[in-house]
C-alpha cells in the first residue's frame, strides 16, 4: 500500500507493521485525507499492534491532525488495537502538536527518536 | 453586526515601519485549489524569511535552535492564517486576503485579513469569543474529539495556534461602509520567540 506525489509519500510495510508518513502534507480537508486514512485503517486492520512512523513528515497542517485524531480515537474506540507513533525532535510541529493526540488515547505509545 | 473587537491585544500595527506583507487577488473557484497549494508556498517563504533574522542559538529543552524554531512556528502559524483566510473568504465580495508579519523586539504579530459573508462572520465570531473566554485547554480537547468524529469545521487550526504554540489572538469583525452583509475580518496572532532571559541577555 503506497500513496506517493510530488508533495508527500504515505506507504505500509508489513514486515513492520508500520505506516510511514513522509514530506509535507497540506491537504484542503477531510475529504482530501481520506484516501490516506483509509490506508491506515486497513494496515490497523492487519495487525493489531502498529506503529505509524512520522520522523520524516516536514509538516502536517491542521486538518492533518485531526486525521490523525480520528485515527487514534478509532483504534482507542476498537480498544484491542496497540498504537504506537514515532517522532522526530527535530520536527517542529511534532514537539509542538504530537503529545495531546496522547490525551486523545492515554494507552498510546509516543516515542521521540 | 456592528464592529466588534474580540481578544484582549490591540490589533493595530500600522504604524509600524518594518513589515512584509502578501496580498492576494480575489480568485474565482477553478483557481481556488491552485492559491491553497500556493499557502504553502508563502507560508514556507515567510518561515525562511523570519527565520534569517535570528541566530542559530540553541533553545532551552529543545534540539531546534532558534532559527529552526521560529522558522517552524511562523511557516504554520501563517499556513493555517492563509488556510482559513482562503476558506472562509466571500467569492462574490470580490476582495482580497492579505498576511501580515510584523517583526518586534520579542515577538513576531502575525495579521490576516479577509471579507466573509455575514452568517460565515458571526459563526467564528462565536467561536473566537467562546475561546477567548473559556478554557482554552479543555475547548481545545473537545473540539480534538468533535473532529474525530468528522466535524471538519472545528477551526483546529487557530487552537492549535493558539494551545500549541502559546500564541494569543485579537479579532476584529467590520462591516464594509458600502455593503453590511460582507465582514472585514482581521486575525491578529502574536507569537513570543524570544524569552525575556535571552532579551535581557541582548539576543
Amino acid at each position: 500500500m503506497e500513496i506517493k506525489t510530488e508533495d508527500y509519500r504515505v506507504c505500509y510495510d508489513s514486515a513492520t507493521s508500520t505506516v510511514f508518513l513522509a514530506g509535507f502534507l497540506r491537504l484542503p480537508g477531510m475529504p482530501e485525507y481520506e484516501p490516506i486514512m483509509n490506508l491506515m485503517v486497513d494496515a490497523i486492520a492487519q495487525s493489531s499492534n502498529m506503529t505509524i512512523d512520522l520522523r520524516e513528515l516536514e509538516f502536517l497542517n491542521s486538518s492533518g491532525i485531526s486525521m490523525l485524531s480520528m485515527f487514534v480515537v478509532k483504534v482507542r474506540n476498537q480498544g484491542d488495537s496497540q498504537l504506537r507513533l514515532l517522532g522526530s525532535h527535530k520536527v517542529f510541529w511534532q514537539t509542538k502538536s504530537l503529545r495531546n493526540l496522547q490525551r486523545l488515547m492515554p494507552a498510546l505509545k509516543l516515542e521521540f527518536a | 453586526m456592528d464592529t466588534c473587537i474580540v481578544g484582549k491585544l490591540p490589533d493595530k500595527h500600522l504604524e509600524r515601519q518594518e513589515y512584509l506583507t502578501l496580498n492576494f487577488a480575489p480568485t474565482s473557484a477553478p483557481q481556488r485549489q491552485q492559491r491553497w497549494y500556493n499557502n504553502g508556498l508563502s507560508a514556507d517563504f515567510l518561515g525562511d524569511y523570519f527565520a534569517a533574522f535570528f541566530p542559530g542559538d540553541p533553545v532551552a529543552e529543545s534540539a531546534i535552535d532558534l532559527k529552526g524554531t521560529v522558522k517552524g512556528a511562523v511557516s504554520y502559524i501563517a499556513n493555517e492564517l492563509l488556510e482559513n483566510a482562503l476558506k472562509y473568504s466571500s467569492e462574490s465580495s470580490n476582495l482580497p486576503i492579505s498576511i501580515t508579519l510584523y517583526l518586534e523586539e520579542r515577538e513576531i504579530v502575525f495579521q490576516a485579513i479577509n471579507y466573509a459573508d455575514i452568517d460565515t462572520a458571526k459563526r467564528y465570531r462565536q467561536f473566537v469569543e467562546e475561546i477567548d473566554s473559556g478554557d482554552l485547554d479543555k475547548i481545545y480537547m473537545q473540539q480534538l474529539e468533535k473532529t474525530s468524529l468528522g466535524d471538519s469545521g472545528s477551526c483546529m487550526g487557530i487552537l492549535t495556534i493558539l494551545q500549541d504554540y502559546s500564541a494569543q489572538g485579537t479579532w476584529r469583525f467590520e462591516p464594509l461602509a458600502d455593503n453590511s452583509s460582507v465582514i472585514r475580518v482581521s486575525v491578529t496572532i502574536y507569537l513570543v520567540v524570544r524569552s525575556s532571559e535571552q532579551y535581557s541577555n541582548g539576543f
